[in-house]
């Protein structure tokens, strides 16, 4: 094991580790934000709406993430259209291709996990709302959205994680993240792990990190849900 | 398990060793991956010939470019035959037989690109793919520094990003960029761009057969083998297959 050779090149792990960063939370924003709209949807069964967003989960969870970014990396741009097009400008970064996929695949999970805890609301709830005199509106806003947001909490929290593991998939067109950093190394002095091993040092400190916050926003917003100690 | 299993097999039907040979399958028409998963080229048929040459059984493993020589330190092979320059930074880790080719170096880009490298400067800016790890991305990092250098896994990747335009040039060893790529119609449009180039300090001594060091024997083996291929015309019969010119260089 060179140890000596990663510490020499902390530069490149830094890099990297920001890089991982950026892209997962960017990714897992924009995915949030398509989430929210379209799991209401699902859950209203709206028209129109409620189906087209069938076909949009269907299609991100039914093929691996990997697969999506080489469709939407090497793929697309294999179109003479689409690289003239005004598109080719973000799609021509592999940086922006690899937010694309990952904002996508993130969105169709987490469009899944609003649903769910939308479908899964306490009917009292809603009854006590209606009791209380609110209108449709303020019955989504106040109580119906923030219950279900409290409640997939746990599961988004795991969503959050695998898209943490799975931007290393970033690597793979070009992109030095993480796992992009370890291979750099692996390739410059021909080692067989020391670049992996950091990586995964790396990812697993940023999991735990992640897992620890999610365990204390549980712990502030699900209170309500605990069994009451004596 | 495997080895054990491969070890018993060997002990209990031939005492001929057999060799573990590690190649790309990704470097057309050295090596490359045809449609049904069978591996033909070049470095393929070499690896075929030198095992017949030396009397072994060989298999072929194939390993990306990235873990070839892990592999060979991890004993997965015993000898690589993937267009694999000796040089200097790669002896520090492991030992080569004798060149079994030799070709310079340049970059291809668009016919009509008009960049010029030997111009001062002439590539700064400019996106450059080549393939992590090897002598091409040494020798862009010495020669242009002002370049920006996109590093992939393997050649075949680089040369499709030059194709959507990603990138304005991609660097490799001149044989492989015209018969694997501006020779075929996937190329047209596509040439060399300025003068063919071979810096001894980073491309070393051409393409040999890396082996564990220490494995002297083998090594010896093999270079002689190599030299032997050479004499019986088995050599030509085979580069003939592949290019028009003789590849072993001077």
């Amino acid at each position: 094991m060179r140890v000596d050779l990663v510490l020499e090149n902390w530069r490149l792990f830094a890099a990297g580790t920001w890089m991982t960063l950026q892209l997962t939370f960017l990714a897992l924003l924009i995915g949030f934000v398509i989430a929210l709209p379209s799991g209401i949807a699902r859950s209203r069964k709206t028209p129109f709406w409620s189906q087209l967003v069938n076909a949009y989960v269907y299609l991100f969870r039914g093929t691996p993430l990997l697969v999506q970014t080489f469709l939407i990396y090497y793929g697309l741009s294999q179109f003479e259209w689409v690289r003239d097009s005004w598109a080719w400008t973000f799609l021509r970064s592999p940086w922006w291709c690899a937010l694309i996929a990952f904002a996508l695949n993130s969105g169709s999970y987490a469009t899944e996990i609003i649903r769910g805890a939308i479908e899964t609301t306490p009917r009292g709830e809603i009854e006590a709302a209606n009791a209380l005199g609110l209108s449709k509106r303020q019955v989504d806003f106040l109580v119906l959205i923030p219950s279900a947001m409290r409640r997939a909490l746990p599961q988004y929290g795991n969503e959050v994680v695998f898209m943490l593991h799975g931007s290393a998939i970033a690597s793979v067109i070009t992109l030095q993240d993480i796992l992009g950093a370890g291979r750099t190394l692996n390739a410059r002095y021909y080692l067989a792990y020391e670049g992996f091993l950091t990586a995964a040092a790396l990812y697993m400190v940023l999991t735990f990190v992640l897992v620890f916050l999610f365990r204390q926003l549980e712990g502030h917003y699900l209170k309500h849900l605990r069994p009451r100690s004596a | 398990m495997r080895n054990l299993i491969a070890a018993a097999f060997c002990l209990a039907t031939t005492p001929a060793f057999a060799l573990n040979v590690c190649v790309e399958g990704a470097y057309p028409p050295f090596s490359e991956t045809s449609a049904d998963g069978s591996l033909v080229g070049f470095d393929i048929d070499m690896a075929n010939a030198l095992c017949e040459q030396v009397g072994e059984t060989c298999t072929l493993v194939k390993v990306d470019w990235d873990g070839i020589i892990p592999a060979l330190l991890e004993k997965k092979c015993d000898a690589i035959v993937a267009s694999m320059s000796s040089t200097e930074e790669r002896k520090q880790v492991i030992d080569f037989t004798a060149k079994y080719y030799q070709v310079p170096n340049e970059f291809v880009g668009r016919a009509d690109s008009g960049i010029d490298p030997a111009a001062p400067g002439g590539l700064d800016g400019k996106v450059v793919g080549a393939q992590r790890g090897t002598i091409h991305q040494a020798y862009v990092e010495k020669h242009y520094p002002g370049v920006q250098l996109t590093l992939y896994g393997s050649q075949d990747e680089a040369i499709l990003d030059l194709t959507s335009g990603r990138i304005d040039l991609i660097v490799g060893d001149a044989i492989q960029l015209e018969e694997g790529f501006v020779n075929t119609p996937a190329g047209e449009g596509y040439a060399r761009v300025g003068e063919q180039f071979f810096d001894p300090e980073i491309h070393g001594e051409g393409a040999a057969v890396g082996v564990r060091k220490g494995d002297t024997e083998l090594r010896d083996k093999l270079s002689a083998a190599i030299l032997a291929l050479r004499e019986s015309g088995k050599y030509d019969e085979i580069q003939k297959k592949y290019f028009k010119i003789d590849i072993y260089g001077s």
